[in-house]
């Protein structure tokens, strides 16, 4: 046994701390279409104090270590590029605190999005959060890395907008506080504190976050999903920006794919209205589709496809069977929502170039300020030539993004880089300075927002 | 043994280790998966196992004691089945059965597993245990051997041998003798059933046993079956009709249930009962029958009975699915499946941890005791809280 091995062992006991083949390989790859890079060792801390303490042995030994949540990124953002040490945190899952009136829960980093929402529904279900679109098992920690956005997007903005309180573990093992939970008066608010925004969307490679408090939001009684319709792309941009006037819907998504075949060249606006009656729900869709949308369906260019559907968990993941294939990635990218006709277009012909039908989904952030955009590519797992059509379309992708002005959103290695090129100097240099402040051996998810 | 020549070659790849199927139905963790909530390492999840497994298939990975040990972790208790999203769910746990059976095909097993199988091929038992003390159970009881009642009594292995699980088989036979139900039981001639068998992978043994006790049954006039444990309702009643036994299957939970309806039996008045209950999963997910012992407990005059947050097709296993009653892979810490179902059961408040399958029975007396509970609550199958 190695002495690191060793030491992680005395760490956090011999159960969850692996230098096997099986566990390596297991962390080596994630769903999508990166290729496998080995960790060479493997550790699940449970406190606080076990992380720390990982973490003070990585620096001691400058060994990389590499945070991984539910490791659900596709874009291959928790494999280990130099190898080292991955940290599985998703032991670290407890629910600390929830202050019913402040509106706000303090968890563990390391705890699923599913069972936060299961918790406050059985618990507090006048109370929600903004719950990520991927799969349950997502953790809190990873998703604020990468600044992901959740189904309260439209009104609340990306999940790392709802954050009340942080604590890091930074790469040297010491432990920071940020927000009012830092002068000990509870974890209310991040403000109105001088802003240190070091942590939130880095890939981790500034630090572990250990401990947040996120905002809560009114959770309604009933919520339904009302899908209206459009043929003509054009349209989609108004569409948003006539139901977003209104202020009432809880998550707002448009998409178009090629499967099935009544999505085929169709736009699908999902508006998701909630309510705590009958009443309530009756104005939003009156207000909706009576006024606001009015003009198109007057004109015969818009329909109602469907009301009254009960909102259930989105299972995006079954798109990752397409054809029996068992995977998917998608290419992000945060742009204004007039960008969606050019980048449905532009978007199904990388897909028709590469043989998978597309799909193409955006999820409007704030009032319209912007829109998370996603072009997804299905891969067959056993066919190495869709994985490499996959692949080559994710990139092609991301440097269309580059070329109509967008930004990749959670970029993976390549698409970091196509970012990195074009990044102002002056943000490059402070990046560089503040990585090289805090992660002085630089064995935070190396190869991850690096400054060459 | 190659990935073209295992039976899901097609499939194993569509495994998406997105990790649904580590949630029970009411999302609350992603401990539902029994292995998984003990290591909490990805390899141990229903996902990393698939991986895992094509990976050795494939000739990515070379066959290891712990590749063996992580495979062999799945306990059969078919959350991922339920929990999977995909089209394929209903074949994830048959996948690593089907990858069990790769590694007993080449000798690649772990020991205990081995000595489980050897044990049942030698004695019909699990326990290694001579087929005469398959009677002890029985003693005092003035029990009837089949001939042509109405209904054979299978006990089971654990029912027979175990002494913990002794204690239901007895207060089962009691119940039917008290209501005059017409049964008998096999004694000495009982052999296993062969469900956890193949749920280790061992085909071949299974087909042997299930041609050994279709033959006994058929030859004795067998036409009705009680099984006291889940595990052997699941075999008789799915499997064994592949092999040519057509019988009806009844889960002890299933006929004491009909007895308390017709009468046939009274539940005594338990006005300090507080009672949980703990779905055995080859009664609940394998079999749907989640009614039954819950009617029962229903019952009983006075007593109150309070859900455990993770339920019927959402329960947590006790761990001790495809022997690992006896392999024990998932033991040995305090989050072993079975001890973090005490704590749930304790959570409840209730003083009474019902069961209905001797394996849980077992497991969850050991995890009250390791959790130092058992002044609070104690583990009862729903036979036994009967006759109290
Ligand atoms: C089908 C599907 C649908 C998806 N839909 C959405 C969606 O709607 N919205 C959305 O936001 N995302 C979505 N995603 C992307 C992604 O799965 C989620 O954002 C997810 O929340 C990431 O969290 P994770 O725990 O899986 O992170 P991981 O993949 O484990 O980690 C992400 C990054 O953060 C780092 N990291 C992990 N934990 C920590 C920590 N505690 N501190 C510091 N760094 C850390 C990792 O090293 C990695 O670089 C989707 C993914 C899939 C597969
Ligand atoms: S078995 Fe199903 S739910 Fe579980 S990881 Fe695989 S694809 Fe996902
Ligand atoms: S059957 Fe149970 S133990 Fe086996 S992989 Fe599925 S959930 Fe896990």
């Amino acid at each position: 046994m190695s002495s690191i091995q060793q030491e992680l062992v005395n760490i956090v006991g011999e159960d969850y701390a692996s230098d096997r083949r099986e566990e390596l390989f297991t962390y080596s790859k994630d769903l999508g279409t990166s290729q496998p890079l080995w960790p060479e060792y493997v550790v699940a801390p449970k406190t606080t104090d076990e992380l720390q303490a990982v973490v003070r042995l990585a620096n001691e030994t400058k060994t990389p270590i590499v945070p991984l949540g539910g490791g659900l990124t596709l874009a291959g953002l928790a494999l280990p590029q130099k190898g080292g040490i991955i940290i599985d945190l998703k032991r670290m899952d407890k629910i600390l605190e929830v202050n019913e009136q402040g509106r706000y829960i303090v968890v563990e980093a390391g705890i699923s999005h599913g069972k936060i929402t299961s918790y406050l529904k059985k618990n507090h279900p006048n109370l929600m959060h903004s719950e990520p679109g991927a799969p349950p098992a997502a953790t809190v920690g990873g998703n604020l890395a990468i600044h992901g956005q959740g189904d309260l997007a439209h009104p609340y903005g990306f999940n790392t907008d709802m954050v009340n309180g942080l604590e890091v573990v930074l790469p040297t093992g010491d432990i920071a506080r940020f927000g009012s939970c830092a002068v000990g008066s509870g974890w209310y608010t991040m403000h109105p504190l001088p802003d240190i925004g070091l942590f939130l969307g880095w890939n981790g490679a500034t630090g572990i976050i250990t401990k947040v408090s996120l905002k809560l939001y009114p959770c309604k009684k009933f919520r339904e999903n009302n899908m209206f319709v459009v043929e003509n792309e054009e349209f989609v941009p108004d569409v948003l920006f006539e139901i977003s006037h209104l202020g009432m819907a809880e998550d707002l998504i448009a998409t178009s794919s090629e499967i099935p075949p009544m999505m085929n060249r169709l736009h699908y606006i999902s508006i998701i209205n909630t309510g705590d009656s009958e009443e309530e729900l009756e104005f939003k869709r009156h207000m909706t589709f009576d006024v606001q949308l009015a003009k198109y369906i007057r004109s015969g260019v818009g329909g109602i496809v469907s009301l009254y559907d009960e909102r259930t968990r989105p299972q995006v993941s079954k798109s990752a069977d397409w054809k029996k294939g068992g995977g998917f990635e998608y290419v992000g990218a945060i742009v204004p929502v007039s960008f969606y006709p050019e980048c449905y277009r532009r978007g199904s012909e990388i897909s028709g170039r590469h043989f998978i039908p597309y799909t193409v989904l955006g999820r409007v952030i704030g009032s319209c300020h912007s829109m998370m955009f996603s072009w997804s590519y299905a891969f067959n797992r056993a066919d190495d030539a869709t994985v490499k059509h996959a692949r080559d379309a994710l990139h092609e992708t991301d440097e269309l993004v580059m070329e109509i002005n967008g930004t990749i959103w959670k970029p993976a290695i390549f698409g970091q880089k196509l970012m990195l090129e074009r990044m102002d100097q002056g943000a490059l240099r402070l990046m560089k300075e503040v990585k090289k402040i805090l992660d002085p051996n630089g064995i935070m998810n190396p190869g991850n927002w690096e400054v060459d | 043994m190659n990935l073209m020549e295992y039976k899901y070659k097609d499939m194993i790849h569509r495994c998406f280790r997105c990790g649904y199927c580590k949630f029970p139905t009411d999302w609350s963790d992603v401990t539902n998966c029994p292995p998984y909530a003990r290591f909490r390492l990805e390899s141990y999840s229903a996902g990393g196992r698939l991986w895992l497994i094509r990976a050795w298939l494939n000739g990515e990975l070379e066959w290891s004691p712990n590749l063996a040990n992580i495979v062999y972790s799945c306990v059969g208790c078919k959350n991922c089945v339920e929990k999977c999203p995909h089209s394929f769910n209903d074949d994830v746990v048959n996948m690593i059965i089907a990858a069990k059976t790769a590694m007993v095909d080449e000798g690649k097993i772990p020991k205990a597993v081995g000595e489980f199988l050897t044990n049942v091929q030698l004695h019909g038992n699990p326990y290694g245990m001579a087929a005469k003390r398959r009677e002890d159970w029985m003693e005092g009881l003035n029990l009837e051997p089949y001939k042509n009642q109405e209904y054979l009594f299978y006990v089971g292995c654990e029912g027979s041998y175990d002494t913990r699980a002794q204690g239901a088989a007895r207060a089962t036979a009691k119940l039917l003798q008290k209501a005059g139900v017409s049964f008998g039981v096999l004694g000495s001639q009982e052999i296993s059933d062969g469900n956890e068998v193949e749920m280790m992978g061992e085909d071949a043994l299974l087909e042997d046993l299930a041609k050994k006790n279709i033959k006994m049954f058929t030859d004795l006039g067998v036409k009705k079956i009680i099984t006291l444990s889940p595990h052997s309702y699941n075999v008789f009643k799915n499997r064994y009709p592949d092999f040519g036994g057509e019988f009806q299957v009844y889960h002890h939970s299933q006929i004491l249930a009909n007895l308390l309806k017709k009468g046939l039996i009274k539940a005594p008045e338990q006005a300090d009962a507080r009672i949980t209950f703990h779905d055995p999963c080859f009664l609940g997910r394998w079999n749907e029958e989640y009614s039954a012992p819950r009617k029962v407990l229903a019952a009983i005059p006075g007593a109150t009975f309070a859900e455990m947050a993770r339920n019927k097709k959402g329960a947590l296993c006790c761990g001790g699915g495809a022997g690992n009653f006896y392999t024990d892979f998932l033991g040995g810490s305090e989050d072993s499946p079975a001890r973090i179902r005490a704590r749930e059961a304790d959570e409840t408040k209730a003083n009474i941890l019902a069961v209905a399958c001797p394996n849980c029975l077992t497991m969850l007396e050991d995890a009250v005791k390791t959790e130092g509970l058992e002044d609070k609550i104690k583990v009862r199958d729903i036979s036994e809280i009967l006759t109290a």
